[in-house]
């Protein structure tokens, strides 16, 4: 699997780290429970999720792309 | 599932009904071990295991059938002896012949910090009921002549926790044996059933909405592996998953016998010896969460490295098959089993790379809880609101890759 650096073009991903983006819900208002959605739970998302990767083996740059969980395609 | 298997094993397919007394989705081992347990330990059998593809046909048949109970935590160790004992007597309870063999585990230890961490672990594990013993560099050899004791200069063996109830069995055997003996007293199975929403009234779930009509359940069970944050999110709930490949292969067949199951924690490797001669062995997951079913170079070249490091004949053997599956991880590596503050909706999760060992003790612990309507206290601390109650049960270093 290859992903693709603004900086270095198509590198195979052994190059990056992977770097996770949370959010939490609108819906969940209570601070305390914001604060345990932020700490433990997670999207996982079957389909597009927008995350970051590190191109540690490269520019050393974080850069921000959208995968399709489901097949690994790179949007 | 082919016409050879269905010839052997009898399973008797029938028509869903409208409602049954427990809905159980994912026709996984977690699943139908469940409904084998309501079955025959609690009489409930007026059950359904919904399944939208074959059974067994994920994680339950795509892992690598290791069955142990060294665990770092007295719970955890606790619950997954539970496991090892239901699978020992397994064939003599259902009749079938799972294969499940008791091999004894090595666990590696290549540095000073790692025969700590490893002789602290067999301490735990002795004490709560699982026997490990910390053996030296020659009862290693002896167990495992073909060990580069060297581990190619790099990775020594300095000794290795020896952990007597390692074992393994036959994947889809244990599947179609828990499928039998639900079906046979009265549960049903229904194969290519997909759950899509679930009937919630008040704060309580009623039933499911599947690709075949609605189906009205009194307590509904999620089981469906690497899925479940999506079937989770029907019932309003979030959960602490995140869904990961991880891949193994097999090789051909060696023509000696390889008696153990052989692991190294700091290489993040294990090899054990199928009943076909073949060695299948395994490593971690991948690092970024997935869905995806395909296998690549990169795992097999970096798990191929680490097997000839520590076993140098593997360089003559041939790579037959390499396959993925998708696991639901926690983040402590802790199951999350029991209720879900949904009355009525039990979940069994959180099982990652570490959960075939688990389907027994599983499924018999929530059948109880189902039957009953409450907690057993031997997976009382694996509850889903243990996360929001800051009692989270961390044991990264023993759950592993498998
Ligand atoms: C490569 C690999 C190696 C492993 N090695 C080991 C090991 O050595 N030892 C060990 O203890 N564990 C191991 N594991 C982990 C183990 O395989 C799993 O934890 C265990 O099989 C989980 O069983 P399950 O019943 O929860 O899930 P699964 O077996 O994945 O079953 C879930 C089922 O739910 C179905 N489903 C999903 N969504 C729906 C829906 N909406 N409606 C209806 N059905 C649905 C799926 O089709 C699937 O059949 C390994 C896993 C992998 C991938
Ligand atoms: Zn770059």
């Amino acid at each position: 699997m290859n992903l693709p650096c603004p900086n270095c073009g198509v590198r195979p991903i052994t190059e990056f780290l992977y770097g996770e983006l949370t959010s939490v819900p609108d819906a969940i208002t209570d601070a305390d429970a914001r604060d345990v959605d932020r700490a433990f739970m997670r999207n996982n998302p079957q389909g597009p999720q927008t995350e970051r990767w590190f191109h540690v083996y490269g520019c050393r740059r974080w850069i921000t792309l959208q995968r399709d969980t489901r097949t690994d395609e790179v949007l | 599932m082919n016409e050879f298997i269905e010839q052997r094993v009898s399973l008797t397919w029938q028509q869903p009904k409208k409602s049954y007394d427990v809905v159980i989705i994912g026709g996984g081992g977690h699943g139908l071990a469940a409904a084998y347990y309501l079955a025959t330990r609690h009489g409930i059998t007026n059950v359904a295991v919904l399944e939208r593809s074959y059974i067994g046909g994920g994680n339950s048949g795509r892992n690598t059938t290791i069955i142990r109970s060294n665990y770092g935590i007295p719970e955890a160790v606790r619950f997954y002896q539970r496991s090892v004992d239901l699978y020992a007597t397994l064939e003599a309870e259902t009749d079938r012949w799972v294969m499940h063999k008791e091999k004894g585990m090595i666990g590696l230890a290549h540095s000073e910090a790692n025969m700590r961490v490893e002789k602290a672990r067999a301490a735990v594990n002795t004490a709560f009921g699982a026997k490990t013993d910390w053996i030296g560099p020659d009862e290693v050899k002896k167990m495992c002549p073909e060990l580069d004791m060297t581990g190619g200069g790099h990775y020594p063996v300095v000794g290795a926790a020896y952990h007597h109830s390692g074992a393994t069995a036959r994947h889809d055997r244990v599947v179609w044996a828990f499928a039998e003996g639900a079906m046979k007293r009265g549960a049903h199975v229904h194969q290519r059933i997909e759950v899509t929403g679930l009937q919630i009234a008040g704060n309580r779930v009623t039933g499911v909405q599947t690709t075949q009509g609605d189906i009205a359940a009194g307590a509904v069970l999620c089981a469906v592996g690497g899925h479940v944050t999506s079937v989770a999110a029907m019932a309003g709930l979030r959960l602490p998953i995140r869904t990961h490949q991880l891949q193994a292969f097999v090789t051909n067949h060696y023509e000696r016998t390889f008696a153990p199951i052989l692991s190294s924690g700091p290489l993040l490797f294990y090899v054990s010896q199928t009943a076909r001669g073949e060695m299948l062995m395994g490593a971690e997951i991948d690092r970024q969460p997935s869905y995806s079913y395909r296998s690549d170079y990169k795992f097999l070249q970096g798990c191929a490295f680490r097997a000839v490091t520590l076993l140098p004949f593997l360089r003559n053997l041939q790579v037959l098959r390499q396959w993925t599956g998708v696991c639901d991880m926690s983040p402590d590596y802790s199951p999350i089993m029991g209720q879900t503050g949904v009355e009525g909706f039990y979940i069994t999760t959180g099982w990652g790379t570490w959960g075939f060992k688990a389907i027994p003790a599983s499924g018999e612990q929530l059948a109880a809880a189902i039957s009953t309507g409450k907690t057993p206290d031997l997976i009382a601390p694996f509850s889903l609101d243990r996360f929001a109650l800051d009692r989270t049960m961390a044991d990264r270093g023993s759950a592993g890759t498998h």
